[in-house]
């Protein structure tokens, strides 16, 4: 059984936002104007130790949303991947607070300034519906796993910064670029 | 940047338009089949579009390969077609370039095909209202005014402004009909991006192209970038560049800015904006000094560097630092550091070539690479990127004011040598031109008019024109007006222009900026994606587009445009003599065997529409690590058949991914640096000096074939009987037969000589690159040293320089305005950006448009980052946009993007409405342009970009 990570490797991160279109091109159908399940995120802008990194939701194994929420709307593939129900959400924010890194979105459109269901990064993988049937599309967008296919994003990563797949093979096709680095810089910067 | 990111504001466009996804663009075209009223506007020609319908996910999906069509990096994509509709895009993990990666721009191509922004159906402004006219009725009635032009103004006065963005065989076509028409007013966006670039690097050595590829760039060892910055504008670059990191290379960057490129290099020299010529001087004085240089390649491959020697000896570190601002310590680490470790590369862009001094900026890297003997390796060479996807192969095309295609320039020799390809007779194209000399110049023997100054050639003084008239009707063919400077004067010019006409698949700034009431076409072009042809890349590599998807709404192919208008002007004839017309449509493949039969000059003979498809089926058979195929129906060839590829298709060379490569037989890719000068110089030979590429059988310098050279080696009787009548009085270049060129590889020889490179070129106002101070300086104490040029008349144009240098002193200019400012570029946006603003997947990511400065220069003003500010240039252009306070700049720098347009002088502008949707995009801002100022090299005429003066205050 596989389990699925995503890693970025900020020596090659070049912050071109290639990741951040690959998904919005691959989930339109889910997402809207102000929605980004994944960003880059960039330290020291401008200055000497400038440094991004491409964030979105990590499919925790021991997922920080999943223990809060009150709703207990995410569930977990076979995958390792951390997906939610958004008929079940509704729409508290509390796994917002709880996540680390920033993941869960909201829709901004909604009157009086209601939250509307989270969205999130599914891992390309949908969601809580059929398979490619309409209503996971409308809702989650692409389900790329079900057909053997990887995550958009890192697919389409310019400089292959961002990784995505199986942990084992992830973490194998990493140690060899640090090993073949070879310096004690190899990592952060 | 990261200014905008925070933002959550939604856009000013309606909601509706918003977040327009797959299902619900499917679902308003399946509106319109039902002809429900409120869809009904879209009209007839969208039917055919609602045949989509809604797509389920299990219809059959047809995978066409294409290739993005943003920068020149040239990646490749499938795109997975449901139903006709681009539904999917997914990896070309097995294309040589890109190996599946995508910066912004490419993974977000799907969306043009889907877009509503864009032009639905032909469009006339009368009366101040946008009108739906017919594809016949705007042909018509566009044809009629150029007839009408042409018999009281001459042909002169129609502007032909092409594209970057035309497939090769829309360029060439673009360029032909020019020609057929009578005039050499036809120019396109290289000139504002790369022209100093061809002029100085053709000059040097050759050829005015990228020397290496992207891929090779993984072999270098020391990776020199000045005035670039891959890490936005050619992201998929930076997975080759970083390959070479990861490998040991170190990596310099020469930018003003701390770029995001520079946050992945090893060395930063900060230099003042336009102060190049001086930083590289600098590098070589340490060279020169320490006896670092090449002095083998140097005796036998370069000529004329005891020039340079003497004048980098002036430039000593104390003056180096004065001048650029880099300190001794980082010109002399940089200086050694390239010095040890070789094979280098240098990287250039625009940040090089967007000078008034650009032709000395781009030889003078060029001469640093013959200093170190970096030239003609693997590793090495100068790997300038082009911008636009097929600018490379529009240049190629000659969609030039001065050149044909081939860069056989404008002389008689070059329309004779055109005539004959188009078997046409000379007297017959010679007659579609003016025949007058106007300021003592004949308009078919003189450049025409240049992208960058169109709008002089409608505002001058005719009496000042070295033609007949202004320009009264003006096509603006897939280029938006916002790139170029002095954007008050481009209004003022679309003011008075007489008729404009917008072939684009979005309305861009030249429909949207005037302040006019009639006569303003706009035409619906189809995007790349909705064509097939080739293009190349910047490493001279052609690929073949499949069509993706039928031409949306009412657009059209350029090439059917191109036919139409022709034939309403009675050129078609000409135009297509040899080329088969479906439909309106000529036949692409016919297009390229057209001109690679004429193009002999560059090495297109080797090509054939066949071979490139060949090519672009098998991208997985081409190795990333050095783009030949080891095996298959390609074996042995060079992914694209860079160009010079020789012979005849049939003689399958591999293509030239390394120019000027010695240790290589011709045959086999191999080559030198280009006899293209003469013989000698003063006496003295320019010819390579005991060094010659493997097996040619004269192993020294020789000069180019033609006709007697064959006859003085012997060599006549090796061309049959037909070749020879062929090539008689021609050299390798215009002989049609290819004779000569058999003869020349028989003998493992170069067609086009062995010469050294020079570092002086006689021809240009400056023979060795020179320091010039900007026109707008802020270092007004160096003026007397180091002055621009005096005033001159070039080609058509008169052209400022010192009057203009004259006045920053005289009026206080620079006290006035005692901020520099550049333009560049962001990932997100590309060009004017009318196309990409137009995304809405790219535009949530750059909502604004902004002003970097130092947070010295803002506290001095009271300003806060995010403020709104008013930026004045020195020639009194003022914008109100946002500032971006960050450090990425110096204190005394700012740097603004030259991507937006929509909003002049603050107010916003009025797009015209199409379909029921308005044509505005997603994002729109003011133009950088409109604060910069005057300033053109005198070569080639590109615009200063880089250095002008502005202020910044709190608005």
């Amino acid at each position: 059984m596989a389990t699925m990570k995503f890693l970025c490797d900020t020596k090659r991160c070049i912050e071109c936002n290639g990741c951040v279109t690959a998904c919005k091109n691959e989930n339109d159908s889910a997402l809207e104007w102000g929605i980004q399940r994944r960003r880059v995120v960039t330290i020291n802008d401008g200055v000497p130790g400038e440094a991004s990194i491409s964030v979105a939701c990590m499919h925790c194994s021991d997922a920080p949303c999943m223990a809060v929420c009150p709703a207990d709307c995410f569930y977990k593939t076979e995958d390792g991947i951390v997906l939610h129900d958004k008929d079940t959400c509704i729409g508290c924010g509390y796994c917002f607070y709880a996540c680390p890194f920033g993941a869960p979105q909201f829709p901004q459109k909604s009157v009086f300034g209601g939250r509307g269901k989270m969205d999130k990064c599914t891992f390309c993988a949908g969601g809580a519906e059929e398979n490619h049937s309409e209503a996971e599309r409308k809702k989650y967008g692409a389900n790329r796993i079900a057909e053997g296919k990887l995550p958009m994003c890192a697919e389409l990563c310019a400089t292959k910064a961002l990784l995505a797949g199986d942990a084992s093979v992830v973490s194998d096709i990493y140690r060899e670029r640090v090993a073949s680095r070879g310096s004690n810089k190899a990592i952060w910067g | 940047m990261k200014l905008t990111r925070k933002s959550t504001t939604t856009p000013q466009a309606g909601k509706t338009e918003l977040g327009i996804n797959r299902r619900q663009f499917m679902k308003q075209m399946s509106v319109a089949t039902g002809g429900i009223a409120a869809a009904s506007m879209l009209g007839t020609g969208m039917i055919r579009k609602a045949e989509a319908k809604d797509i389920p996910h299990s219809s059959p999906t047809e995978v066409k390969r294409t290739i993005c069509s943003h920068c020149a990096v040239g990646c490749g994509i499938y795109a997975e077609v449901q139903n006709g509709v681009w539904t999917g895009q997914e990896p070309a993990f097995d294309h040589p370039f890109n190996q599946g990666g995508h910066c912004a721009k490419g993974a977000s191509l799907r969306y043009h095909t889907h877009s509503h922004k864009r032009v639905k159906y032909p469009m006339k402004l009368e009366s101040g209202k946008w009108k739906r006219v017919s594809w016949d009725d705007a042909i018509n009635e566009i044809g009629d005014k150029m007839l009408d032009i042409k018999q009281t103004s001459g042909p002169d006065s129609v502007y032909f402004m092409g594209s970057a963005k035309f497939s090769n065989e829309g360029a060439y076509l673009y360029r032909k009909l020019a020609a057929m028409w009578g005039t050499n007013n036809v120019d396109h966006s290289a000139r504002i991006c790369h022209s100093t670039t061809v002029a100085g690097v053709a000059n040097t050595w050759g050829y005015g192209a990228q020397t290496n590829s992207f891929n090779d760039i993984r072999n270098a060892k020391n990776i020199f970038i000045i005035g670039a910055n891959p890490a936005e504008a050619h992201p998929v670059a930076m997975q080759h560049i970083l390959t070479a990191k990861e490998r040991g290379a170190t990596i310099t960057v020469a930018d003003p800015r701390y770029s995001r490129t520079m946050a992945h290099a090893d060395v930063h020299l900060p230099l003042r904006p336009g102060t190049d010529i001086p930083l590289v001087y600098g590098l070589m004085w340490h060279i020169f000094e320490n006896g670092w240089e090449d002095k083998d390649f140097i005796r036998t491959r370069a000529w004329g560097m005891d020039k340079i020697r003497e004048e980098a000896k002036r430039w000593t570190p104390e003056e180096v630092e004065n001048v650029t601002g880099v300190s001794r310590e980082a010109v002399y680490a940089a200086a050694k550091h390239m010095a040890h470790h070789r094979p280098g590369t240098v990287i250039w862009c625009m940040g090089g070539t967007q000078h008034h001094v650009g032709n000395g900026n781009t030889r003078i890297y060029s001469i640093l690479q013959l200093v170190l003997g970096n030239m003609g390796i693997q590793g090495g060479g100068t790997n300038i990127f082009r911008g636009h996807d097929n600018v490379q192969g529009a240049t190629d095309m000659g969609l030039l004011f001065d050149n044909l295609p081939g860069y056989y320039g404008v002389t008689t020799g070059a329309w004779e040598h055109w005539a004959r390809v188009w078997d046409l007779p000379f007297d017959q194209v010679q007659g579609r031109f003016d025949a007058s000399p106007y300021l003592g110049r004949d308009p078919m023997t003189t450049p025409g008019i240049p992208c960058s100054r169109w709008h002089d050639g409608v505002l001058e003084d005719k009496e000042k024109l070295a033609q007949k008239d202004n320009v009264r009707l003006a096509f603006f063919w897939g280029q938006s007006v916002n790139t170029e400077t002095r954007q008050m004067e481009v209004r003022d010019a679309l003011d008075k222009l007489e008729t404009i006409v917008v072939v684009d698949p979005y309305p861009t700034m030249a429909a949207v900026m005037h302040r006019r009431k009639d006569n303003v076409y706009i035409l619906p072009a189809a995007t790349q994606f909705e064509c097939e042809g080739s293009l190349n890349n910047s490493g001279r590599s052609a690929q073949w587009r499949q069509q993706v998807v039928e031409p949306v709404f009412e657009s059209k192919n350029d090439l059917e445009i191109m036919y139409r208008l022709a034939a309403k002007v009675g050129i078609a004839d000409t135009l297509t003599k040899h080329i088969k017309v479906e439909g309106n449509t000529p036949s692409p493949d016919d297009i390229m065997r057209e001109y690679a039969k004429g193009m002999r000059s560059i090495g297109y003979t080797g090509w054939s529409p066949e071979r490139i498809k060949a090519h672009t089926m098998n991208w997985g058979d081409f190795s990333a690590e050095t783009l030949e195929a080891p095996g298959g129906v390609n074996k042995g060839e060079t992914y694209g058949l860079p160009w010079p590829c020789w012979g005849t298709p049939e003689q399958k060379h591999p293509g030239t991914q390394i120019l000027y490569r010695t240790d290589r037989n011709v045959n086999q890719g191999g080559g030198n640096f280009r006899a293209r000068f003469g013989v000698e110089f003063e006496g003295e030979s320019i010819l390579a000096d005991n060094s010659a590429s493997v097996g040619a059988e004269i192993q020294d310098g020789y000069p180019q074939f033609d006709d007697v050279m064959l006859k003085q080696l012997g060599w006549w009787d090796e061309l049959t009987a037909e070749e020879k009548v062929l090539a008689e009085n021609r050299t390798w270049a215009t002989d049609l037969g290819g004779g000569i060129v058999r003869v020349a590889l028989a003998h493992n020889m170069i067609p086009y000589g062995n010469a050294k490179a020079r570092c002086r070129v006689w021809t240009f106002p400056d023979e060795i690159p020179l320091h010039r101070e900007p026109l707008y300086t802020p270092r007004r104490d160096l003026i007397a040293k180091y002055p621009t040029h005096d005033d001159m008349q070039v080609h058509r144009l008169p052209t400022l320089y010192k009057t203009l240098q004259d006045k920053v002193i005289s009026d206080n200019l620079d006290k006035k305005y005692p901020l520099v400012v550049s333009s560049g570029r962001l990932v997100e946006y590309e060009g004017g950006g009318e196309e990409s603003r137009s995304n809405p997947w790219l535009a949530e990511l750059q909502q604004e448009m902004f002003i970097e400065m130092n947070p010295a220069d803002a506290t001095d003003r009271g300003i806060r980052d995010g403020d709104n500010v008013r930026v004045e240039g020195a020639e009194g252009g003022y914008i109100f946009i946002k500032a971006m306070v960050t450090n990425r700049v110096k204190p005394g720098q700012t740097w603004m993007p030259y991507h937006f347009a929509g909003v002049m002088h603050g107010e916003e502008l009025v797009y015209p409405e199409s379909g029921g949707d308005s044509t505005k995009p997603y994002v729109v801002g003011e133009s950088a342009n409109t604060v910069l100022t005057y300033g053109y090299d005198p070569v080639t005429q590109m615009q200063e970009t880089k250095v002008s003066l502005c202020q910044v205050e709190k608005a």
